[in-house]
């Protein structure tokens, strides 16, 4: 029974103390709520204030989609456990539904259609979910990686979705909200914040309550959550079913408003590794982490041409540039899963634990 | 339903069948690791990527075949041996969504090496097999089809008799079973692991050889292995013999839906037959075919 | 309270239980003790429903089952421990022990996400029973700590007070004391008295270590190689010359290596 009890007792051990990022606090402690609105009055004053135009639409907008995609497959991989590897998929469906949406249902609002994308890329979801939910393992990785090359297929086969277009790429519809013209970068960029920051707010808030601690309980012990009385399937069904709906939101943003046309290349098994890679060096199960990931893989290749290009030179072209690119990031993730599980998110703590001064408490 | 071409029929059920002993060779690298480890190694395509670009960029350079085999062989080893010691051993005692997604960013390390040492460009693999069919009874038959599947079917006999027979073999079912018994009666487990994965890198390489060969040595070949997860959710993710059924039955499938129900949606349903195939069978045999009813010890 | 009828269950060649018949009385402490291998976790097992007897049925008050409903159990008034601590790591002790109120929660997320009305109530009453709980096993002190970060002993108390705040009617304990120092074991008998005592839950102990079960329970029932060896008080236990031999001249060794 001892050696039972090591096993035990070094699986209790903390690699770090308790941070609060991971515990979600009925009520947060004043200083997040500083710190949360000192980051919205940047991101609301400043930057349409200081930014430029390249920096809105090439950066900070693209930033604000996968930082969103990333939020919504933490919520269900971080927090709920269960692995997805086709949030790509859900976001064309999401980008194409709204399309279709917005063009065959005359006077649909703007955001409405953004809604009914949400949705689509829900129910989508769910048909691709349900049969693995109700299994433990890998399943889900099957099945979403079933709905990736299904959902590419569809889009790229069946002419209907892109409006019969020769090219198969469509233009995305004018961005009016209320009768105000967004179609400049300022009003995108504030269009993509404030959607991403009200989501971003609801899942904070949800795993906050019973439902997020039961993706939670799920995750780390599915089969006390069923002895203690938490339906299980109900749960991930649930995670499934409101995560495709993010990313189906995230995939309207970036056809929308990042990249202003509509198109399946965009959205492939890549761009689905990618978010999940957003996520686990940002941080799983954190909120901040999809973000502190996001700014990392938006900012990443820029740094690194940049960087090929100032020590190799010319031999540093678009494939070694992709190369090194996959290199790196591999290499990240492997080193985040080992030394630091908890991503960005925790680096970051910790930073801001150093630079306190306040003295620390004895744990 | 008189002229029902039934040649045609049978050969493209050959050929499926044919493609299926392929995937099966991929999908029991899977089965190795995942059996003896719990760890679905996601990298096993980018390995076979690896293996490929490797032995071609060698006999390209002037290497005679038999030597740049070896090199090869001796390269997967020793990759296989790094990866279970600076990847796998950190975590050891992670739970497997942590280990599959270390796995997940492997791959991407293994094929941008790969292909920052040895270059972007396509390169065709030839094995010295002839590329006409055989007519068998008016039947067509791609004689490297039937080289490859046959040589697969070779290292899928060996390595079931390995895993049955031999001492080591012996060792890497009792880790998969229960591996703190397996510590009990002596049983070197980080020995066992990197013993595992030194095979599973050999496979690979077989592996690679092979699909190399057949659609040329380019950066989807590492995509091959996503077909590979189909076959072990039909066979079971601990199955060799399932490992070996599954391949088959999605090889055959996969074709006949292609060649019969593709023309009816457009064609290229080869992307996806396979998971959507597996998707229903998981509403009807979740466990697979042949994969062990876990018992849960609460 | 709960009764097991000729109980038989097998894992492949291996025979689990053969035959055991068991019955636990309203308010009572009753163990279940037996070397490993016995078969007590898959006793508990079957009450709760994670294995399906081959013969046999369980019977929770007067309700027949050839399994029980897992997802019931809550309904049924039935909570237990698990043997290997069975706790939400990502959650702080005080979220673990509200986790055991979940069954009651009838509020839809949506109105959680809102968090008006029925679900502010419902949060806020399981807050509260939660704390009593939690001040009751002396645990107030670490309640807002993340259990992955708390000590083996102190886990194990937060996995019994999840299994507490729900006012079960049986409560079933596997293995409570393994791993716990003679006196994390004193102070733990201590609590599980009080469970029973304050609350009147009926309480089915598995355990093996002899001298705890002996101090605490009502009955014993003694399992060997999957048969019931034995069943009664634990005098009559201790003079029972079928456990002595199969048991506890083992135990004995045990008790004087523990002091």
């Amino acid at each position: 029974m001892s050696t039972l009890a090591c096993k035990t007792l070094a699986h209790s051990a903390p690699q770090a103390a308790p941070l609060a990022a991971n515990v979600p606090q009925a009520r947060r402690n004043w200083r997040q709520y500083t710190g949360t609105a000192l980051v919205l009055l940047a991101a609301y004053g400043l930057v349409p204030a200081f930014a430029s135009p390249y920096w809105l639409d090439a950066i900070l907008i693209p930033f604000l989609a996968l930082a969103l995609a990333g939020v919504g497959l933490n919520l269900l991989t971080g927090y709920a456990g269960q692995l997805s590897l086709g949030t790509a998929a859900f976001m064309a469906v999401g980008a194409f539904a709204a399309y279709n949406f917005n063009l065959r249902v005359s006077g649909l609002p703007l955001l409405g259609s953004f809604v009914l994308g949400g949705l689509s890329a829900t129910v989508v979801g769910l048909a691709f979910g349900l049969p693995s939910l109700r299994l433990r393992g890998f399943y889900l990785a099957v099945s979403t990686l079933a709905a990736q090359f299904f959902v590419q297929w569809a889009l790229t086969k069946f002419s209907w979705f892109t409006n019969n277009n020769a090219s198969g790429v469509i233009d995305a519809p004018p961005l009016v909200v209320l009768g105000v013209s967004l179609d400049n970068p300022t009003g995108r960029y504030l269009l993509a914040l404030t959607i991403v920051v009200l989501i971003t707010a609801l899942v904070a808030r949800l795993v906050r309550t019973q439902t997020g601690h039961n993706f939670i309980a799920v995750r780390d012990n599915e089969l006390a959550a069923r002895v203690i009385g938490v339906s299980v399937l109900r749960t991930k069904l649930l995670a499934f079913a409101i995560s495709s709906f993010i990313a189906g939101i995230a995939g309207v943003l970036w056809a929308f408003v990042y990249l202003r046309t509509v198109e399946p290349a965009g959205f492939n098994l890549d761009r689905s590794f990618q978010i999940l890679f957003i996520i686990i060096i940002g941080g799983l199960a954190t909120i901040r982490g999809a973000f502190f990931g996001a700014a990392l893989i938006v900012v990443f290749p820029l740094l690194l041409s940049r960087l090929g290009a100032l020590l190799f030179g010319s031999w540093f072209d678009s494939g070694v540039l992709d190369m090194s690119q996959r290199v790196v990031l591999g290499v990240l993730i492997i080193s985040f899963l080992i030394v630091e599980p908890e991503g960005l998110a925790a680096l970051w703590q910790r930073l801001l634990k150093k630079l306190s001064w306040r003295p620390h408490s004895v744990a | 339903m008189a002229d029902f071409d039934f040649a045609f029929l049978i050969e493209v059920l050959v050929g499926g069948l044919l493609s299926g002993v392929m995937y099966s060779l991929v999908a029991i690298g899977f089965v190795l690791i995942y059996k003896t480890s719990g760890v679905l190694n996601f990298a096993q395509g980018a390995q076979l990527l690896f293996a490929a670009l490797t032995f071609v960029s060698l006999v390209e350079r002037g290497l005679p075949f038999p030597l740049a085999l070896l090199v090869t062989f001796v390269v997967m080893v020793l990759l296989g041996l790094a990866i279970e010691r600076t990847v796998l051993r950190p975590l050891v005692n992670q739970p497997p969504i942590t280990l599959f997604m270390a796995t997940l960013g492997l791959s991407y390390v293994i094929e941008g090496v790969a292909q920052l040492l040895w270059g972007t460009q396509v390169h065709a693999l030839e094995l010295g097999i002839p590329d006409e069919p055989i007519d068998f009874h008016g039947v067509l038959i791609s004689q490297f089809d039937l080289f490859a599947a046959g040589t697969a079917a070779v290292l899928v006999g060996l390595l079931s008799a390995f895993f049955r027979y031999t001492h080591v073999g012996l060792a890497f079912r009792a880790v998969a079973d229960d591996t703190f018994a397996a510590i009990t009666v002596g049983l070197r487990l980080p020995r066992i692991w990197a013993t595992v994965w030194a095979t599973a890198g050999v496979i690979a390489l077989a592996a690679g050889l092979l699909w190399g060969a057949r659609l040329g040595v380019q950066f989807s070949l590492s995509l091959v292995v996503l077909k590979a997860l189909p076959v072990l959710v039909l066979g079971g993710f601990d199955s060799i013999l399932g490992a070996i059924v599954g391949g088959l039955l999605i090889g055959a499938c996969e074709k006949l839906a292609e060649v019969y129900l593709g023309p009816y949606v457009g064609g290229g349903i080869e992307s996806w037959f396979a998971y959507v195939l597996a998707l229903g069978f998981l509403l009807v045999k979740p466990g697979g075919l042949y994969g062990q009813k876990l018992v849960e010890r609460a | 309270m709960l009764r097991m009828d000729a109980i038989d269950l097998s894992f492949g060649g291996v025979h689990a239980l053969s035959d055991v018949s068991l019955s636990i009385a309203a308010g009572e402490i009753r163990a279940v003790i037996g070397p490993n291998g016995a078969g007590k976790s898959s006793l508990v097992n079957i009450i709760t429903g994670l294995y399906k007897p081959d013969r046999g049925s369980v019977w929770h008050g007067a309700q027949q089952f050839a399994q029980v409903p897992t997802p019931r159990l809550a309904r049924l008034g039935v909570a237990r421990t698990f043997q290997n601590l069975a706790l939400f790591k990502g959650l702080s002790a005080r979220d673990n022990v509200a986790m055991g109120l979940v069954d009651a929660t009838r509020s839809l997320w949506v109105e959680q996400l809102a968090g008006w009305g029925r679900a502010r109530r419902e949060r806020h009453e399981a807050l509260q029973r939660s704390d009593a709980i939690i001040e009751f096993l002396g645990l107030s002190a670490i309640s807002s700590r993340l259990v992955g970060t708390l000590p083996y002993g102190l886990q194990k108390r937060v996995e019994l007070a999840r299994a507490l705040v729900a006012r079960p009617r049986l409560l079933l304990l596997d293995e409570p004391m393994a791993g716990m120092t003679a006196t994390e074991k004193l102070e733990m008998s201590g609590f599980v008295r009080a469970a029973r005592d304050t609350y009147g839950t009926t309480i089915l102990l598995i355990e093996h270590d002899i001298g705890v079960v002996l101090g605490l329970s009502d009955r014993v029932a003694v399992l060997d190689y999957g048969r019931k060896i034995a069943d009664g008080t634990p005098a009559e236990i201790q003079r029972d010359p079928a456990v002595i031999d199969a048991y506890l001249g083992v135990a004995h060794e045990e008790e004087e290596g523990a002091r």
